[in-house]
This record gives C-alpha cells, sequence and structure tokens, in this order.
C-alpha cells in the first residue's frame, strides 16, 4: 500500500484527528491570547513588571515541551483530563510572542500620537483602546502569527499525555517502525501550519495597509 | 491688541520643574492675559515645552503652581482642563489610523456631540485652515503634505472651540515657503478668533509676526517680557543677541530660511 493509498483509507481517521488537533490549537490560543495581551499591556503601564512577567514567559519557553507536559500533570484540575493539560501546556508555550509583541506594538508607537491623545483629553481606557491597541494590531497579528504557528508544531507532542490530535499518527508510526503513519500525522500538521502562517499573514499585511 | 486690564487667564506662580536632580524650570511667574497671543521665546532646552506642558497638566510642577482660569491645575480635572486647551505640536501628532475627519472631530467627539454638528463644525474648521472638506475629510494622514498635517493639527485644535490655545513650534518643521503661508494664515485666524494663545518658538522672525508681547525664557529661567517693539530697541544682552539674528532690516520679517532646530 503506497502513501496516497494509506491516506485514503484512513482518511476519517485523518480527518478527526486533524479536527481535534486544530481544535487544541485554537483554544490554546485563544486562552494565550486572552492572557498575553493584557500582561503585555500591564507592562507597558508598570516597566517594574517587565523583569517579572517576561522572565517567566522566557524560562517556560525553556522547559522542554514534553517535561512542561509532565510537570503539569500533577496540577489538580489541569491533569485530571488529557486535553487540559495539553491547553494549557501549549498557551504557556504560545505566551511570550504574544506578551512581547504587544510589548513592541504599544511601545513602537510614536510617542507624539499618545501625547496628542492625552493633551486632547482622552481618558487612559480611550487612549488604549481607541489609539495604542489600534495601532499596534499589526505588530499583534504578527506575534499570534509567530505563536500559532509554533503551538501547531509542538501540540503533536500533546499525544504523548493522550491528548489526541496529529501526534497520534507520529507517536503510533513512531512505534510501529512505519513511516507512512508518521506522514499521516506530519504532513496534516505541515499543512496547518502553512494555512495559519499564510492566512494570519493575509490579515496582518491588509491591518498594515490600512493606515 | 493686548489689553492691559483683562484679568490673567493663565498664571505661572513661581512654578518650578525638575526632571530628576535637573531643574527645567527655575520659578517661572508669569501671567498670559485673557485674548492674548503670548510668544514664549527661547532656545532649545530653555524650558518652554515644560512651561507649556504645565498648562494642560501633561506636567505637574514640582512647587508653584499654574492657575488657568484662576483655577491651579492641580485642582482641575484633567481631561476637562485639557478638553478646554486646544494643542498644537510640531509634527502634528495625529492619529494614522483616523480619517482627516475624525482626527478633527476627536474632541467634539469626546464630548459627545451629535453627529451632524460634528460633521457640520470638521467642515467649517477644514474651510477656516484652508483645507476644501470634500476634498481633505477623508483621507487618511499618511496622505498628506507636511504643511496639510500641520493645518490639520490646528484645525484639531480648534475643533471644540476651546478658549485656550497652546501651540508648540507648531510650524517649525515645515519648509521655509510654507511656513510663511501657514504663518501668515494663522495671523488671520488668530485676530478672528479671540482666544488666550500660548504660542513656543526659538525663532524671533515668528514672534514678531504676531505683533505679541513676548517672554523670553533662558535656562528655566524668565529673561523678561517685551513687547514687540521694546524687544527690538533692549539693550539686554540676551534680547539683543536674537536682535542681531535678524540682520539688517531687523523690524521687518522676511521669507529667508531662519536657523532650524535639529534634534535634541
Amino acid at each position: 500500500m503506497n502513501l496516497i493509498q494509506f491516506f485514503s483509507a484512513h482518511r476519517m481517521e485523518i480527518l478527526q484527528a486533524t479536527g481535534e488537533h486544530l481544535w487544541l490549537v485554537v483554544i490554546a490560543m485563544l486562552l494565550a491570547v486572552a492572557v498575553g495581551i493584557p500582561l503585555g499591556i500591564a507592562v507597558t503601564r508598570k516597566p517594574w513588571l517587565s523583569k517579572p512577567i517576561l522572565g517567566s514567559a522566557n524560562v517556560a519557553e525553556t522547559i522542554p515541551s514534553l517535561a512542561l507536559f509532565g510537570f503539569l500533570l500533577p496540577v489538580p484540575w489541569l491533569g485530571s483530563r488529557a486535553d487540559r493539560l495539553a491547553v494549557a501546556a501549549l498557551a504557556v508555550y504560545a505566551l511570550l510572542p504574544i506578551i512581547r509583541n504587544t510589548i513592541a506594538g504599544i511601545q513602537g508607537i510614536d510617542p507624539n500620537v499618545r501625547e496628542a491623545a492625552r493633551a486632547m483629553g482622552m481618558t487612559d481606557s480611550q487612549i488604549l483602546f481607541r489609539v495604542e491597541l489600534p495601532l499596534s494590531v499589526p505588530v499583534l497579528l504578527a506575534g499570534i502569527r509567530v505563536a500559532t504557528v509554533w503551538t501547531i508544531g509542538i501540540a503533536t507532542i500533546a499525544a504523548a499525555v493522550g491528548a489526541g490530535g496529529l501526534g497520534e499518527f507520529i507517536f503510533r508510526g513512531l512505534a510501529m517502525v512505519d513511516n507512512r503513519v508518521i506522514l499521516a500525522g506530519a504532513i496534516p500538521a505541515a499543512i496547518l501550519a502553512l494555512f495559519a502562517d499564510i492566512i494570519l499573514g493575509f490579515f496582518e499585511r491588509r491591518m498594515r495597509h490600512a493606515r | 491688541m493686548p489689553e492691559t486690564h483683562a484679568k490673567a487667564a493663565i498664571e505661572f506662580r513661581q512654578a518650578e520643574f525638575r526632571h530628576g536632580d535637573r531643574p527645567i524650570l527655575k520659578g517661572l511667574s508669569l501671567e498670559v492675559r485673557e485674548g492674548e497671543t503670548l510668544i514664549l521665546l527661547g532656545r532649545s532646552g530653555s524650558g518652554k515645552t515644560t512651561a507649556l506642558k504645565l498648562v494642560n497638566r501633561l506636567l505637574e510642577p514640582n512647587s508653584g503652581e499654574v492657575l488657568v482660569d484662576g483655577r491651579a491645575t492641580a485642582d482641575w480635572d484633567p481631561i476637562r482642563l485639557r478638553r478646554q486647551i486646544g494643542y498644537v505640536i510640531q509634527d502634528a501628532g495625529l492619529f494614522p489610523h483616523f480619517t482627516v475627519e475624525r482626527n478633527v472631530g476627536l474632541v467634539p467627539e469626546l464630548e459627545h456631540w451629535p453627529e451632524n454638528r460634528r460633521k457640520e463644525r470638521v467642515a467649517d474648521v477644514l474651510r477656516i485652515v484652508g483645507l476644501e472638506p470634500a476634498q481633505f475629510a477623508a483621507r487618511h494622514p499618511g496622505e498628506l503634505s507636511g504643511g496639510q498635517k500641520q493645518r490639520v493639527g490646528v484645525a484639531r485644535a480648534l475643533a471644540a472651540d476651546p478658549p485656550f490655545l497652546l501651540m508648540d513650534e507648531p510650524f517649525g518643521a515645515l519648509d521655509p515657503l510654507t511656513r510663511a503661508e501657514i504663518q501668515k494664515e494663522f495671523l488671520a485666524i488668530q485676530q478672528q478668533l479671540n482666544k488666550t494663545i500660548i504660542f513656543v518658538t526659538h525663532d524671533l522672525r515668528e514672534a514678531l509676526l504676531f505683533g505679541a508681547r513676548i517672554a523670553l525664557l533662558e535656562a528655566g529661567e524668565l529673561a523678561g517680557t517685551y513687547e514687540p517693539q521694546a524687544f527690538l530697541r533692549t539693550t539686554e544682552p540676551l534680547a539683543a543677541a536674537y536682535v542681531a539674528t535678524l540682520g539688517r532690516g531687523a523690524a521687518r520679517p522676511t521669507l529667508e530660511k531662519s536657523p532650524e532646530k535639529r534634534g535634541a
């Protein structure tokens, strides 16, 4: 059975695993965005937060992914279900580029623009929501794009803790020493990453041109 | 123009400002009368921009106070205070993601003016600064020349018809011809609208153009205030040094290029 035949014979399984994979990534990214953007904003408001926040996100990034899954296993609510565990670990990895780009986006705004906003009597939240965030969208999206592509790759390891996804095929293929099975996980994951990059890159460029 | 008996609209009382240990303003006392244009003249680092920012409370004095409409800025709600004070800066500081119309209409929008009144007002002020609304309202700042941006900056400051205007070298970054044009137009605007204006510049030519009282700042201290003619005649060395930069035919500002301030 060649690769194409193998893929078509297992297409439902592959499709289902791809769906699971996507699900893990999307939930993890939503979580990372929901946590990362406010943390990034906090750093731009209180510079002393920069060391603790960026420091911990940096350290988390250096933990090998398999080890991070292991570390989170004993955490009460998280460790009780594999998908929760996987989502949490993936979100932790996605955090750093999102926090960093939020900071870079806001700090990259022309200081004259911010000063004009203040001088015109905008409140702090008006400045944030009407000026700073809209102007940092392209940089923010770049961070989200990079983080999404990484997360799609790292999410294959989630199968090691039984969270499903395309990693299932990869681990199974490794155990069976069957390249076709490995590729049944690796190829769709690569395609997902490529698509995510293209689609998010498209939005990013559109936002850039919008000014 | 300056009415000697009008009350002080803006008053600096021994206002001091330090940046860390470095004194920027050393006890500035100065009155700006209602409806008057006051020129703050000084070189870079003399504290003139700092003085301006004390008025709309972008900065707060370390000691002393600044009174706006008889009330210390510290006692004002900063948001209320700033919405009554138009502010124009050298690089315009327009919002790049807003159209000209939204840029100009921002304070009216923040003040919840109804939309049709806002639109009307935006069109009016655009005309005042010499921009045809039909042609410019929908553009983004990136599609404007330096002079047009600066006009939009002035229109934005005028939009909510604030009684006060602060202008920080508003025409300093423009090429000499455009600058002369805008200066002339602004002179007409200034004479029409009865506003209290503090105009910061390092260019004596520009200062004289407005025919207004000149407050000379040097190293964070007030070196004197002068009526324009008195400024030209004084023997006080600092003022005389400024006059010397005009060269011959001093009393008549011309279109010649004046030394530009760069960087810092």
